[in-house]
């Protein structure tokens, strides 16, 4: 019985690390889509994403000529750490084979090494486009890492646990009930997930040729397949994120381990429907605010941190801890 | 109590104290206004929630009241006194922005550490609500102290007052007679400092209290 | 213990040689060679002893000293995992030094002292009374000044090593008075007789504010950090590894003896003391180090922020202590000390990388260097692992410690005071923050230095610094890896400190879960396994690169970098040190730290060129050293009529002292 649960449990983690490989591109074509729509134009086909990934792994790589092999190597250790760590945020169902291997605090940390390679990648050919984004970059997550930790820590203590799985199980048990803290948290998640995948008010994915850009910037020189596994890292990231705050905040539809098929399947259903709602919602969102100045990320972001603190602070009043 | 009273009713007390951080935020005088007047609104929420919880009727009086006074009237003249008055529509801080949301942030802390100790024996709703209008009474009192134009004290003044209305809607068996001083007082300030405003416009032709200092030989 | 205290005598015989330099030629080659053998075989005898679960204790007492006053020597789990630290340190050190030390101009002015150097801090670890530790602490003091003095002629040194000097006798002072308290009316300076002494609870705070000022100033525990990164980059730099990566480790070890060890049972506000102090300084000293330009100087920083976060982990400790859950004082117990581990292995690493770049190039400034992983790759490489272990990135090293401090401060809604709980959100946050700036400061420090177009004519030259020295940063370097991947073999190490300081070790309670997984109880059923995680990104990584290069395409072109069309011949028109930093200084240090951006802009037509300037102030100097030199100064000024007087006021000063003391012994009778 316990063999057969490993087994499973091996068979789900197989599935859902090719899942979110799969849903991710399209999750991207979507926002673009829906974008495009609200302003009235016609937009690409939903599948643009997958062709544009096809054509660059099919390309040469352009090396600049001073490149090192940190810069070459560095896409494949982005892309992996980013798909290691979709494949840990449960998706359909919580019975996964890694979950005992990152929580949720080593998963911000994975998350992080991404980044800290991403931008020695965009100094390493010398270029100031490249400098410029790195270190906004790094001003970001500065600030962005530690609200986010400071998301997980509102959420521990509530739910005493930083595993994902076990918060989603808890979640799920429905005792929670309306808590200003998790609103907070939420709000502060938010933030933290348009920070850190780039979207507006923070940067714009959009555009190549502006100085307020970051994330383009830092993969300016990059090209081929090396610039195929970073956008599919981008990608992977969002459906990361998007996945994280539906698996923390609405965790309805989850299956849990010792569920049968159907389950899994309202599972695999309502995570698809949930990545749709919040690819409309981005777009709407995107949509429907300006671009922030560069030096006004600091308030926002600081913003986050203290949100996510605060709601630290609310939980001992509400449940009297 | 069923636990959905207790929500919403939390739900609504921690609304109206992140509006008050936003207000803290804010830097345009129309924006501050707006968030003003939609922390009002939630405390009227508030206060007819409270109402149907302790079935205590007059509160939905007291619901109307902010509503209709610090919810529509008064945005709706202030607005108009900066557009007559047509003065500059962002606001002067005298504190940057980081500063002030960490002051604030620390505020709420002393005051839910002020509560929480003294407050054992009393409901979890009660203490909880004491902690958040205490806490917005205190952002009032800081969105006054980092402001330097005159409309934005007003508002700070305001907003303290609605952590005042908080506090009392929060315990059971207020009677109404306080709440409706608190309204008089907010209307009377208001008139008050309506007056204030257009005699500093018509002296100095300018909000900014600095012109005011400056008057009184207190800035070398 | 006689083999440890052999190990002292033997680098005190070297210290000897060492001196005999003039007389005798292959002076350098048998003090490093000795010393790296003397310490790696005191590493490997405390590493067996630790292995072994040994908690027993084992005491020696040599007849040296006054007649009446023996020096007593004693070797617990505490001292153990010190002493390996600062032998492992010292084992390194030797070994870079060996070759790194022939490019010295003087060398005879390190040679006998750093043997001195490494015997002082053992017998500081070893010491069990007063006297001793005393004595040793002054003589580590003493011969790291004179080590920071190795190159007195520069103007900044010899700044350096008077302010060093000045706060290094601060702190003694207050430890001497702290011992004072402890020992309390009885006079008895052995500790053995210190942990049977239980005192009030006054005097007992008191001692531990004296104790937490003295060892604070050696640690750099902010705002008492000031001298540190002056004095650490002045050194050379295997010996800036050693004070920076161990001297402070000894200091902490102080902090330790005294709060876990003699004082008894503690109460729970020194340990939130302690943490908060330790949040401050963790955050002060990485921005502090993203704002330095020099190498040596941004590492000094950036010990203070690692300071900070062991100190954060010891308050907690003491909280969980002192509140009767021991299980999770062992889990922010067992995160300081791997962290106390850690930080001296890649420490290590990067103040050798430092060493090695200033070898290769000369050059300490960050903005002369530039593109060296091409010509220097295999210390590209190591300093890269020591530079993400650094900032705590899984799967290496760093990021275990700050695993379990996290679920450590997780746990403190377990406590009962209202500060408590709302403190350790503050101070999670706080830490939180920390990392963050950490990994922007390694990434700004390794990308500047190693990444980019060289900026200089020497950068352009460097060359590949020979094996030994490679040698000495790679072998720290495996181990910051291995540490990471597999934790529980450094964590195993630690369980005898844990039920020494704490009472209780961390996997007492459960929670065993294999070598793989770690999972203690404390941590509410949370894990992670560096292993794993290792394991399935090789994996991947492999899968990814096999199925691209096989199924896509595996073709390269060499092109001139695009740089969306703007190609800038020169290197300068790089992101510099001072710009990567810009976007953190305009957020953070601005206000905190008064920083200003000077930019003199010539209008067209002129022919004088711009000019950028950046203005730091350290709060710690404008708020607390000025006025306190100042005040000094003034009193000094008034004792300085004193040397003007006639003998007859002389005599009269004298008397009314006398009078006063004798009235003193009559009231107080």
């Amino acid at each position: 019985m316990i063999f057969i649960q490993a087994l499973l449990a091996g068979i789900y983690q197989v599935v859902q690390m090719l899942l979110v490989l799969a849903v991710a591109p399209g999750l991207v074509g979507l926002v673009r889509v829906v974008k495009a729509r609200l302003i009235g134009r016609r937009g690409p086909p939903l599948i643009q994403p997958y062709l544009d990934l096809h054509r660059l792994l099919r390309k040469e790589v352009v090396l600049a000529d001073n490149a090192s092999w940190l810069f070459r190597v560095t896409p494949y250790l982005v892309f992996t750490a980013i798909w290691l760590a979709a494949a840990l945020v449960p998706t359909f169902t919580t019975a996964l084979a890694l979950t005992a291997t990152a929580d949720l605090i080593a998963l911000v940390a994975l998350l992080a090494s991404a980044r800290f390679f991403l931008a020695l990648a965009g100094m390493d050919v010398g270029t100031s486009f490249g400098g410029l984004g790195s270190s906004r970059e790094m001003m970001i997550a500065a600030l962005a890492e530690p609200a986010m930790l400071m998301v997980i820590f509102s959420i521990a203590i509530l739910v005493r646990t930083t595993s994902l799985s076990m918060i989603v199980d808890f979640m799920l048990d429905g005792e929670v009930g309306l808590r200003i803290s998790l609103a907070l948290a939420a709000i502060s998640l938010l933030m933290v997930a348009i920070a850190e995948n780039g979207r507006i008010p923070v940067d714009n994915p959009a555009t190549h040729l502006e100085l307020t850009m970051v994330h383009e910037a830092m993969v300016l020189e990059y090209s081929g397949r090396h610039l195929a596994l970073i956008e599919a890292a981008a990608m992977l990231k969002l459906a990361l994120y998007m996945a994280l705050i539906g698996c923390v905040f609405l965790p309805w539809g989850i299956a849990q381990p010792g569920d049968g098929p159907l389950a899994i399947l309202i599972g695999l259903v309502t995570f698809v429907l949930k990545l749709a709602c919040g690819a409309v919602a981005l777009a709407v969102f995107e949509t429907s605010i300006a671009k922030m100045r560069v030096f006004r990320y600091g308030e926002f972001l600081g913003g986050a941190l203290l949100l996510s603190l605060l709601g630290a602070i609310f939980l001992y009043v509400s449940t009297g801890l | 109590m069923p636990s959905i009273h207790y929500d919403i009713a939390h739900m609504l007390g921690a609304v109206v104290l992140l509006m008050s951080f936003a207000l803290l935020y804010q830097r345009r005088l129309s924006s501050i206004i707006q968030v003003f007047a939609a922390q009002s609104t939630v405390l009227a929420a508030a206060a007819a929630w409270q109402g149907y919880i302790q079935d205590a009727p007059h509160l939905y009086i007291t619901a109307l009241l902010a509503l209709s006074m610090k919810a529509i009237v008064i945005p709706v003249a202030l607005n108009r006194v900066i557009q007559k008055l047509r003065i500059e529509r962002t606001v002067d801080t005298a504190l940057g922005v980081g500063p002030t949301m960490i002051a604030g942030v620390s505020l709420v802390t002393l005051s839910i550490l002020l509560v929480l100790p003294v407050t054992p024996d009393v409901t979890a709703l009660t203490r909880e609500d004491l902690a958040l209008a205490l806490s917005v009474v205190l952002l009032g009192l800081l969105t006054m102290i980092t402001r330097r134009n005159a409309i934005g004290q007003v508002i700070g003044f305001m907003s303290l007052e609605n952590g005042l209305i908080l506090a009392a809607i929060g315990v059971e068996g207020m009677p109404l007679i306080v709440e409706m001083l608190v309204a008089f007082a907010v209307m009377v300030a208001f008139i008050i400092f309506g007056i204030f405003f257009f005699h500093i416009r018509e002296r100095f032709d300018t909000l900014d209290l600095r012109t005011l200092e400056d008057f009184r030989g207190e800035r070398r | 213990m006689a083999f440890i205290s052999l190990c002292i005598l033997a680098m005190l015989v070297l210290a000897t040689v060492g001196a005999a330099r003039p007389w005798f030629s292959h002076a350098h080659e048998v003090v490093h060679a000795g010393m790296a053998l003397t310490c790696g075989a005191a590493a490997v005898a405390v590493l067996a002893r630790l292995a072994a679960n040994d908690s027993g204790v084992e005491t020696l007492t040599l007849p040296i000293g006054l007649p009446w006053l023996h020096a007593n020597l004693r070797l617990d789990a505490l001292s153990a995992i010190f002493l390996l630290a600062v032998n492992l340190g010292g084992c390194l050190a030797a070994v870079f030094g060996w070759s790194y030390a022939r490019h010295d101009a003087e060398p005879g002015r390190v040679l006998p002292v750093f043997p001195l150097f490494i015997a002082a801090m053992n017998l500081v670890l070893v010491a069990d009374d007063a006297f001793v530790f005393l004595a040793a602490w002054e003589f580590m003091s003493l011969s790291s000044w004179l080590l920071v003095l190795a190159t007195h002629r520069e103007d900044e040194t010899r700044r350096a090593a008077y302010v060093y000097l000045v706060m290094a006798s601060f702190g003694t002072a207050c430890l001497l008075l702290g011992f004072g308290i402890l020992a309390g009316a009885s006079g008895d300076y052995g500790f053995a007789a210190i942990r049977a002494h239980q005192l009030e609870p006054v005097p007992a705070s008191f001692a531990v504010l004296l104790v937490l000022l003295g060892a604070g100033s050696k640690a750099g525990l902010v705002p008492l950090h000031v001298w540190l990164p002056l004095a650490h980059p002045a050194a050379p730099s295997h010996i800036s590894a050693l004070m920076s990566g161990v001297m402070t480790k000894v200091a902490i070890y102080g902090l330790m003896r005294v709060l876990f060890d003699l004082i008894g049972q503690p109460l729970w506000w020194w340990g939130a003391v302690l943490a908060v102090i330790g949040a401050v300084t963790a955050v002060v000293g990485v921005l502090h180090a993203l704002m330095q330009d020099d190498i040596k100087k941004l590492l000094a920083y950036s010990t203070v922020e690692n300071i900070g976060v062991i100190v954060i982990g010891l308050g907690l400790a003491l909280v969980f202590k002192a509140s009767g859950v021991p299980a999770l004082a062992a889990l922010a117990m067992t995160a300081a000390m791997l962290h106390v581990l850690n930080h001296s292995l890649f420490k290590s690493i990067l103040f050798f990388s430092a060493g090695s770049i200033l070898t290769a190039t000369g050059e300490r400034d960050l903005n002369q260097l530039g593109g060296l992983i091409h010509r220097m790759p295999a210390t590209a490489l190591f300093c890269l692992i020591g530079a993400a272990a650094i900032s705590s990135l899984p799967p290496l090293n760093g990021f275990v410690a700050e695993w379990m401090l996290f679920q450590a401060v997780l746990n403190g809604p377990l406590l009962e005071q209202w500060e408590l709980k709302i403190g350790f959100a503050v101070i999670g946050a706080l830490l939180a923050l920390s990392t963050a700036l950490a990994a922007a400061c390694f990434v700004r420090f390794y990308g500047i230095a190693f990444l980019g177009r060289a900026r200089s004519a020497r950068a352009e030259q460097a060359r590949e610094v020979d094996p030994v020295m490679l040698t000495a940063i790679a072998v720290p370097a495996v181990l910051c890896l291995v540490i990471g991947v597999l934790p529980k073999l450094a964590i195993s190490l630690i369980e005898p400190v844990n039920r020494l300081s704490v009472g209780e070790g961390m996997f007492d309670a459960g929670g065993h879960g294999g070598w793989v997984w770690l999972a203690p109880a404390s941590a509410f059923g949370n894990s992670y396994s560096g292993f794993m995680m290792f394991m399935t990104i090789l994996i991947l990584t492999i899968l990814a690169v096999y199925m691209i290069h096989r199924y896509a395409s595996n073709r390269v072109r060499r092109s001139i970098p695009w740089g969306c069309g703007f190609t800038d011949p020169a290197p300068l028109g790089q992101y510099s040190a001072s710009s990567f930093a810009q976007p953190i200084r305009r957020v953070f240090v601005s206000q905190l730290f008064g920083a200003r951006d000077i930019v003199d802009m010539p209008a067209p037509g002129e022919t004088r060129p711009a000019r950028f300037e950046l203005e730091l102030r350290d709060p710690a100097w404008d708020w607390l050293f000025t006025p306190v030199v100042k005040l000094v100064g003034w009193i000094a000024d008034k004792v300085d009529h004193l040397q003007f007087l006639t003998i007859r006021r002389y005599l009269t000063l004298m008397f009314l002292a006398l009078v006063t003391l004798l009235v003193l012994v009559a009231v107080s009778q």
